[in-house]
C-alpha cells in the first residue's frame, strides 16, 4: 500500500520548504492514514521534567512513541530534543547533576525508577550519536561488541549475526573485506553505518538516533536515510534532527520541541502541511531557529 | 530500494550472560580502586611525613651555615658546603645543557621536523633519556676523572648536563609544537627573519612552558646522586676556587645528595639526623619548585 | 583615484629610506643560516652524545671483555678479590626486583587512574592528580632513606615472619634461601620501594591518556549496556593503550636502572643467586655504585664498566622494543584519532 497524501496547496505550503519527493518505499505508512490511538506504544512518556543542576530543561513532556514507526523530534538548537531522547536510555545518569522526573513507560515499567536495570534497558534501547563513534577495535569486534557482552554464543553464530547486521545496515559490501581493520579507518558515513550495525546486532527494540547525519556528507546522509526507512519494519526509531526536510522524508510522526516543551506532535504530513500551532508553522517555514 | 534480508528473530533463545555477575565484577573493581587509591595516597603521604618529622629536627641555623662535621663524635656542623656545592654543580650543568638542549629542541620542532635526521635524533634522545643515571656517571668518570686522575665538580656537572640535554630538547620540542602554526606563518609573513620569528614570537608565546621545562629539568638533576658518585664524589670542605685540590675543576666538591648518602649510611645518630635534614631540604626544594612553576605555567598556557 | 606607487624606489635618502630600500641587510642574511646551523648542531649533539657514551663504555670495558670473554655472563658471583667477575647474580637481582616492582605498581597505577577518571568528582581528580605528579619528582635517595629506616624494620619484624608462618612460606621463590638475613634488606623490599617510585609516573600518564578518550565513545559504550569496568577495559584502555604501554615501559626502564634506592635496600650480596624474594641480592646498578670505590686494579675497573655496558645495552634494547611495540599497538587499535 503506497500511501500518498495529496493536500491542497496552501499559502503556507508554497512558502514552506518544499517537501522533496519521497523515496519510494513499500509499506509507506506516513502516518496519515492510520488510527494513531490503536497503534501499540513502544514508549509512553508522561510529564517528563529534566534538570541540569538547578536549571530545568524539559517541562512536562508527554508523548507516545509508536512501535515500528519513525518518530522525528525537531526544533531549534537548545530546545531540548537531545535531552529528551537521552532520558529514554538513561544515558544522562552518567552525569551527576542531571536529573529526570516523571514517567517513561517502556514495556509496562517506568524506566525512570531506581529499580530499573540499566544494563538491560540499554540492551533493548540502542543509541546512535551525532558524531560517529566506533570503538577502538576492528570492524568485526565493533559489531560483535553488544552480542559478546549480553549473550553467550558460538563463534560461527556470532559471525553470522555480525554479517547479518552489516547487511541490514547496507554496509556489508563495503566492509566485507575489511572486517579486521580498525573501525575508524572507515569514512565518516561508513563509520556511522557501522555504529548502526553495532546497535542493531543485538536486536534492540528501539533505536534512538541523535542527529545521526549532521556530521556526514550528503551522499552518506542519503544512504542513512534510506536505511532508516528499511529498519523501521523491525525497530522503533526515534530520530532527532535539525534538518526538517529529513524529518519530512523519513518519519511517520513528528514532535516539535521549543524551549523544553512539546509544542505539537502528530503525523508528519500534518505537521508539515497543516500544523495546528503557530509556533510550529513559524519554525517549519523558517522564520526562526 | 536495495533488497534487504529479513532480520533474524530476536535472540530470545540465546543464553544470556549473567547481568548479576557483570555487576558484581564491576563493583569488585570499584572497591579495589578505592582501596588501591587510598593505599597509594597513604603510602605517599607517609613517606613525606616521615621525612618531615625526621628532618625538621635537623633544621637550625647551623645546618645552613656550617660545613659538614668530620669528627664522628661531633654534634655540630651542617650541610652548608654541600648545599653550595650542589648549587654550583647544578648551575654549571644547567649553563651547559639548557641552551644546547633548547636549540636542539628548536631544531627538532622548527627545522628538522619530520626529516630523517630529526627523527633519528628524536629516537636517540628518547633512548638516552632511558639510560640509567649511574651509567652517565660512569661515562663522565671515564672521560674526565680517570684520565686526569682526580675527581672534580666539573665532571659531576658534565654528567648532570648529559642527563639534562635530551630532556630539555624534547621538552622544548613538545612545547614549541603546541604553538599554533598560524603564529609562525603570520610572523614570517611580516617579512621577519626566521630566527627572529622563532626566538622573538614563538618562544615568547611559549615562554611559560619553556621556563617550566627548564626548571623541572634542573630540579630533576639536582636530586640525582648516582652520577655524582664517582665524579664529584664528595668532600667535607668548602669548595675553594676553580683549580686546586678543592676547586671546582680540581677536586671533589661537596654536594647534597652524596653527603646525604654517606651520612645516612653511617651509624652515628647525629650524622643520620643531618642526613634527614638534607633529605627534607631536597624534598622542599623539589616540591617547592614544582609548585612554583605550576603556578607560573598556568598563566603561561594562554596563547 | 590616484595610483599609489608601491614599488620601492632605490632612494638612498635618510636612515628610514635606507631601511626600506634595503630590507634585507647583510647582517640579517647571515642570521638565518647561522641560526639554523646552530640549532642543527645542537640537535645532533644529542645523538652524538649517545654514541660517545656507548663508545667510551666499550673502550673502557675492552680489557675486561678481552680477558674474560663471556665468563661475565655465565659466572654467578662477583668477587674480584678471588678473580671472579660474574654478572649473573646482579642480573638476577635486577630482573627480580624489577618484576616485583612492576607486579605491584602496574595494577595499582591502573586502578588509581580508573578511579581518578571515572569514579571521583573532577575537582578531586585534579587535586589528587597534581599531588601524584609532585610525588613523581621526589629523588630516589629520599625513597632509599625512608625505605631503609622505616620500611625495612617493618618488613623484617612483621611482614616476613607473618608470610613465612603461612603456607605461602613454603612456595619456592618465597621460601628463604641460604643467604636469608631476615628479609628486611632484600629483593622484596627493594621491589616494593621501586614500585612506589614508578607508581606516580605510570598513574599520571595513564590518567592523562584515559582522560583523552572522547566522551562520545564512552557514552556509546554505556549506551550499549556496559558497566563502568567494561567500558574502562574494553574501550577506554584500548583507546589509551599506546600511552599506557609506553608509560609502563618507561617505568620498567627506570626500575631497571634505579641505583640509590636499590643500593640502600637490596642487601648487597654478590655471591649467590637469590632463591627467594626475601633473600638479599644485588642489582647491576647498585653493584656498580657500591663497588666502584673498591676497584683498585685495572681489570676490576674495566669489569665494572663492562657491567655498566651490559646495563646500558639492556636499557637501550628495552627502549627500542618499547618504541616498536608502541607503533604496532597504535596501528592495531587505530588508536587515537
Amino acid at each position: 500500500m503506497v500511501g500518498t497524501q495529496v493536500d491542497e496547496p496552501t499559502q503556507m505550503q508554497s512558502q514552506a520548504a518544499v517537501i522533496p519527493p519521497r523515496l519510494e518505499v513499500a509499506e509507506d505508512r506516513r502516518g496519515g492514514g492510520e488510527d494513531f490511538a490503536a497503534l501499540p506504544n513502544e514508549i509512553s512518556v508522561r510529564d517528563l521534567d529534566f534538570f541540569y543542576g538547578k536549571e530545568q530543561a524539559l517541562f512536562g513532556n508527554t508523548i507516545e512513541i509508536k512501535k515500528n514507526r519513525v518518530t522525528a523530534v525537531i526544533g531549534p538548537s537548545g530546545c531540548g530534543k537531545s535531552t529528551h531522547i537521552r532520558a529514554y536510555n538513561r544515558i544522562f545518569n552518567l552525569y551527576r547533576d542531571q536529573k529526570a522526573k516523571g514517567e517513561i513507560l517502556f514495556d509496562g515499567a517506568n524506566i525512570l525508577s531506581s529499580q530499573t536495570d540499566l544494563l538491560d534497558l540499554r540492551r533493548r534501547i540502542g543509541m546512535i550519536f551525532q558524531k560517529p563513534s566506533p570503538f577502538p577495535m576492528t570492524v568485526f569486534d565493533n559489531v560483535a561488541y553488544g552480542l559478546r557482552q549480553h549473550y553467550k554464543m558460538h563463534r560461527s553464530e556470532l559471525s553470522n549475526r555480525v554479517e547479518d547486521a552489516l547487511k541490514r545496515s547496507a554496509i556489508w559490501d563495503e566492509v566485507k573485506h575489511k572486517l579486521n581493520e580498525p573501525g575508524n579507518a572507515l569514512s565518516g558515513g561508513q563509520q556511522q553505518r557501522l555504529c548502526i550495525a553495532r546497535a542493531i546486532a543485538g536486536e534492540p527494540d528501539v533505536l534512538l538516533m541523535d542527529e545521526p547525519c549532521s556530521a556526514i556528507d550528503p551522499v552518506g546522509t542519503a544512504k542513512i536515510e534510506e536505511l532508516i526507512l528499511t529498519l523501521k519494519s523491525n525497530y522503533t526509531i526515534v530520530l532527532v534532527t535539525h534538518n526538517m526536510q529529513q524529518a519530512a522524508r523519513v518519519s511517520d510522526y513528528t514532535a516539535f520541541f521549543f524551549q523544553g516543551r512539546i509544542v505539537e506532535f502528530g503525523p508528519t504530513t500534518k505537521i508539515f502541511s497543516n500544523p495546528a500551532e503557530k509556533q510550529t508553522e513559524e519554525y517549519i517555514t523558517g522564520r526562526f531557529g | 530500494m536495495s533488497a534487504v534480508p529479513e532480520s533474524t528473530s530476536p535472540p530470545a533463545h540465546l543464553r544470556r550472560r549473567s547481568i548479576g555477575r557483570r555487576k558484581a565484577t564491576d563493583l569488585t573493581v570499584k572497591i579495589f580502586s578505592w582501596i588501591g587509591a587510598w593505599f597509594g595516597i597513604i603510602a605517599m603521604g607517609f613517606l613525606v611525613y616521615e621525612v618531615v618529622i625526621r628532618g625538621a629536627v635537623a633544621w637550625n641555623w647551623a645546618f645552613f651555615t656550617q660545613s659538614t662535621p668530620q669528627d664522628v663524635t661531633s654534634t655540630q656542623g651542617g650541610f652548608a658546603n654541600a648545599i653550595v656545592g650542589t648549587i654550583v654543580i647544578t648551575g654549571v650543568a644547567a649553563l651547559m645543557a639548557i641552551p644546547t638542549g633548547f636549540l636542539g629542541g628548536v631544531y627538532l620542532a622548527e627545522f628538522g621536523r619530520n626529516g630523517r635526521v630529526a627523527t633519528a635524533v628524536r629516537m636517540i634522545a628518547n633512548v638516552v633519556m632511558g639510560v640509567p643515571s649511574i651509567i652517565v656517571g660512569v661515562f663522565a668518570f671515564a672521560v674526565l676523572v680517570k684520565p686526569l686522575q682526580h675527581y672534580s665538580g666539573f665532571a659531576g656537572s658534565v654528567a648532570l648536563a648529559f642527563i639534562m640535554l635530551p630532556v630539555m630538547a624534547r621538552t622544548t620540542e613538545d612545547i614549541l609544537n603546541l604553538v599554533p602554526n598560524e603564529l609562525r606563518e603570520s610572523g614570517l609573513a611580516m617579512g621577519a627573519a626566521r630566527w627572529k620569528v622563532t626566538l622573538g614570537v614563538i618562544c615568547k608565546a611559549a615562554r611559560g612552558g619553556l621556563i617550566t621545562g627548564a626548571t623541572l629539568a634542573i630540579v630533576r638533576v639536582a636530586g640525582e646522586t648516582a652520577p655524582l658518585l664517582f665524579t664529584a664524589l664528595s668532600s667535607p670542605y668548602w669548595m675553594t676556587g676553580l683549580f686546586g685540590p678543592s676547586g671546582f675543576f680540581g677536586g671533589p666538591v661537596a654536594n647534597l645528595t652524596k653527603t646525604i648518602y654517606d651520612f645516612s649510611a653511617s651509624p652515628y645518630p647525629h650524622f643520620q639526623t643531618l642526613a634527614w635534614g638534607g633529605a627534607l631540604l631536597i624534598i622542599v626544594a623539589v616540591l617547592g619548585m614544582n609548585i612554583l612553576v605550576r603556578l607560573l605555567f598556568q598563566r603561561g598556557k594562554e596563547w | 583615484m590616484s595610483t599609489v606607487d608601491l614599488e620601492v624606489a632605490p632612494s638612498p635618502s635618510g636612515p628610514r629610506g635606507a631601511a626600506i630600500a634595503a630590507p634585507r641587510g647583510h647582517k640579517l642574511r647571515l642570521g638565518d643560516p647561522l641560526f639554523r646551523v646552530l640549532a642543527t648542531v645542537c640537535g645532533i649533539t644529542v645523538a652524538v652524545a649517545m654514541f660517545g657514551l656507548a663508545g667510551v663504555l666499550v673502550y673502557n670495558s675492552w680489557p675486561a671483555i678481552t680477558t674474560l670473554g663471556t665468563k661475565m655472563l655465565t659466572t654467578v658471583a662477583w668477587s674480584p678479590t678471588q678473580g671472579e667477575y660474574g654478572a649473573l647474580a646482579a642480573l638476577a637481582g635486577t630482573a627480580l626486583s624489577t618484576i616485583v616492582a612492576m607486579v605491584i605498581a602496574v595494577p595499582l597505577a591502573l586502578v588509581i587512574a580508573l578511579l581518578l577518571v571515572e569514579l571521583v568528582h573532577p575537582a578531586v581528580s585534579r587535586v589528587v592528580g597534581t599531588a601524584i605528579e609532585m610525588l613523581a619528582a621526589i629523588p630516589s635517595i629520599v625513597y632509599g632513606m625512608v625505605g631503609l629506616f622505616v620500611i625495612v624494620p617493618y618488613i623484617q619484624d612483621h611482614l616476613v615472619p607473618w608470610v613465612l608462618s603461612t603456607p605461602l612460606g613454603n612456595v619456592p621463590g618465597i621460601k628463604p634461601g641460604l643467604q636469608f638475613q631476615g628479609g628486611g634488606l632484600s629483593i622484596f623490599t627493594a621491589g616494593v620501594v621501586l614500585a612506589f617510585m614508578v607508581l606516580p609516573f605510570i598513574t599520571a600518564v595513564s590518567r592523562d591518556v584515559l582522560k583523552m578518550v572522547p566522551q562520545v565513545t564512552k557514552e556509546a559504550g554505556y549506551g550499549m549496556g556496559s558497566t563502568t569496568w567494561e567500558v574502562m577495559h574494553k574501550i577506554s584502555m584500548r583507546y589509551a593503550n599506546s600511552g599506557i604501554v609506553g608509560a609502563v615501559f618507561i617505568g620498567l626502564g627506570r626500575a631497571l636502572g634505579e641505583t640509590m634506592a636499590v643500593a640502600y635496600l637490596i642487601g648487597s650480596v654478590y655471591t649467590d643467586l637469590p632463591r627467594s624474594i626475601f633473600d638479599p641480592g644485588t642489582s647491576i646498578a647498585s653493584l656498580i655504585a657500591n663497588q666502584f670505590s673498591e676497584a683498585t686494579r685495572t681489570l676490576d675497573l674495566s669489569a665494572l664498566i663492562a657491567l655498566g655496558l651490559i646495563l646500558f645495552l639492556i636499557t637501550v634494547l628495552f627502549q627500542i622494543l618499547a618504541q616498536a611495540w608502541l607503533r604496532r599497538v597504535q596501528r592495531a587499535t587505530g588508536g587515537r584519532a
